[in-house]
């Protein structure tokens, strides 16, 4: 009991001092988490849209495996990238493997099923007959889908920040495709795991505070967004 | 020249006629309310004329265009047409950008747009909402912006479904003033769909009946109401007198019908040997306790079997060999002494009857 408060308060320590090591793991899970979110909203969230919009064979079918994958374990994810990045891979003369890029391709594919199926899910949660005013009103198909996506645009941002919230939570892909390299490819998760494996709580809590922090942060975002929806 | 024209149009869903084998010509400029019960294809048949659904059958021209399935006809005649939908749906934007929409989606200039936006909402009286969440508006209230929403763009047609359905009786007024205003100083032609006869009546030009997807007559407010057709449209405008009998003398367009039994005098071309009904209004009736020489051919005599009052006046109903129903005022009612039980006559002109056939 005393180990842990010793660490708690060596944990508050390093936050209030702005520690560089902690402050470089946490700045860089960050910068992870927010360019796979980007480029996984670029990407996905027009599939989404897509999907919604249109009507083909196997829609619904489509929209259940998508659900399904938001519980996709994350080193299932990390395998399936793993084998594509690996030296006797397809793309192993890219040399990927253990590199910011390998972590950022694992988290884009980790969070596009949240955001395409809570994209389909933002805009199915939007009034049919909002589509048919705007149609009626004079607006051509582009015009209605875009008015249609602004309508649920705070659905979609919740999707985006529940997107973030995936990635920046998760170890068993940063680890198995990062490789925890210190300096390089070192997040907050696979540090928690490292130092607690060689007993330094101190670092572990602090960056579990920084994480729990950043947590926080998402949830309050989202139920401010709740919010101004309401 | 018809600036709507439809042609045999029909709908299906799911091998279900909703619509069957209609035509009609809309003019420009002139209001015509399609008034039916619910169910009776109202709605689709304006959907269908705004272009909003496709008909399984059947052909629609605009300005002598056939837009029926070309898409780019179909979006270039969408933008002379506006709809305001039974429950109309405002965005999650200011009253000011969710009227200026159309307009925007027609690439007009700014100043064009503010103009025309301050315009419409003058004319709805909803000026001093342009900064309101347009989803904090009240019901009428968002009815008023639909409406502005939907002149803003200067349509050649306005379609209205059931304007009034949701509304209290303030704002049904209000709306319903906001569309006289729309009709008189807009150069629209106005189709709305309603099952409030009364509004039909009070605003439209002409009526259009639609009963389980036919539409069983095409006239002007008095002709609906005052002549129908056939039974059902009877039935549906509430003529509530509508005698079974067969013509038994015919002699220059005056008829004598008889009706259980007793003889009723009505104008009509049918022959003898015709079995019709005989129409008459409850307010073209007029009851008094003692036979009085007037120059109606009608005069009845029974006993009152029921008296509900409705509002200012009171239902009366007699059996005079037959049921015949009638209005009073109730002041009237008060003064003639009625009661149920006593006996009253009741006449009525046969120029104010309608006769029409039943088929048997």
């Amino acid at each position: 009991m005393t180990e842990l408060w010793q660490g708690l308060t060596r944990a508050i320590e390093l936050i209030i001092a702005l520690d560089s090591e902690v402050m470089t793991i946490a700045g860089r899970s960050l910068a992870f988490a927010a360019t796979s979110c980007s480029i996984a909203t670029l990407i996905f969230l027009p599939l989404g849209s897509l999907i919604h919009f249109n009507r083909f064979y196997g829609k619904r079918v489509l929209i259940n495996i998508t659900q399904t994958l938001y519980s996709m374990p994350t080193v299932a994810v990390g395998l399936f990238v793993f084998v594509f990045i690996s030296n006797a891979g397809p793309f192993g003369n890219l040399g990927l493997l253990f590199t910011p890029a390998a972590i950022v391709i694992g988290q884009t594919l980790l969070v596009s099923p949240v955001i395409t199926g809570l994209t389909i899910s933002a805009l199915s949660g939007v009034d049919k007959a909002v589509t048919e005013t705007a149609i009626s009103l004079g607006a051509n198909r582009i015009q209605a889908t875009a008015l249609v996506v602004r309508e649920a645009r705070f659905a979609i941002l919740a999707a985006l920040i529940m997107g973030f919230g995936r990635a920046i939570s998760e170890v068993g892909l940063s680890l198995m495709v990062g490789g925890n390299i210190k300096g390089f490819t070192r997040t907050i998760t696979t540090a928690i795991s490292l130092e607690t494996s060689k007993g330094d709580l101190e670092l572990s809590l602090a960056l579990g505070m920084i994480l729990m922090f950043l947590a926080l942060v998402i949830n309050i975002s989202l139920n401010r967004i709740q919010h101004r929806k309401e | 020249m018809a600036l709507l024209k439809a042609t045999g149009l029909s709908k299906e869903y799911e091998k279900r006629p909703v619509l069957k084998k209609m035509n009609l010509a809309i003019e420009g400029g002139e209001v015509l309310a399609f008034i039916g019960p619910t169910g009776s294809g109202k709605t689709t048949l304006i959907r269908i004329l705004d272009l909003l659904e496709a008909p399984t059958s059947g052909r629609i021209n605009f300005n002598e265009i056939d837009v029926t399935h070309n898409k780019h006809a179909r979006l270039e005649a969408r933008r002379m047409m506006s709809y305001v939908q039974q429950k109309p749906v405002v965005f999650s934007m200011n009253v000011y950008d969710s009227v200026a929409c159309g307009l925007k989606w027609r690439h007009e200039k700014s100043d064009l747009i503010k103009r025309k936006v301050d315009d419409a909402l003058a004319l709805v009286s909803m000026s001093d909402y342009r900064t309101r969440n347009a989803r904090t508006l009240s019901g009428g209230e968002t009815q008023r912006v639909a409406i502005a929403r939907a002149l803003v763009t200067e349509p050649e047609i306005l379609f209205l479904d059931e304007p009034t359905a949701n509304l209290d009786p303030i704002s049904t007024s209000k709306v319903e003033q906001v569309i006289r205003d729309v009709i008189r100083e807009k150069k629209v032609a106005v189709v709305m769909a309603t099952h409030d006869m009364v509004q039909g009546q009070q605003l439209a030009t002409r009526i259009g009946v639609l009963l389980d997807g036919e539409l069983m007559q095409v006239g002007s407010p008095d002709e609906i109401f005052g002549s129908p057709v056939t039974q059902k449209v009877a039935e549906f405008v509430g003529i509530e007198n509508m005698l079974p009998g067969t013509v038994i003398k015919h002699e220059d367009n005056l008829l004598t019908i008889d009706v259980d039994g007793s003889h009723v005098q009505a104008v009509s071309g049918h022959l003898t040997g015709d079995c019709v009904y005989v129409l008459i209004r409850p307010e073209d009736i007029t009851f008094s306790l003692s036979k009085e020489v007037t120059s109606a051919r009608n005069i009845l005599h029974g006993a009152i079997t029921g008296l509900t009052p409705m509002g200012p006046l009171m239902r009366v109903e007699i059996d005079c060999g037959f049921p015949l129903i009638g209005l009073v005022t109730r002041n009237s009612a008060g003064d003639l002494g009625l009661e149920t039980g006593r006996y009253i006559y009741a006449s009525f002109k046969a120029a104010a009857t309608r006769v029409i056939r039943r088929w048997v």
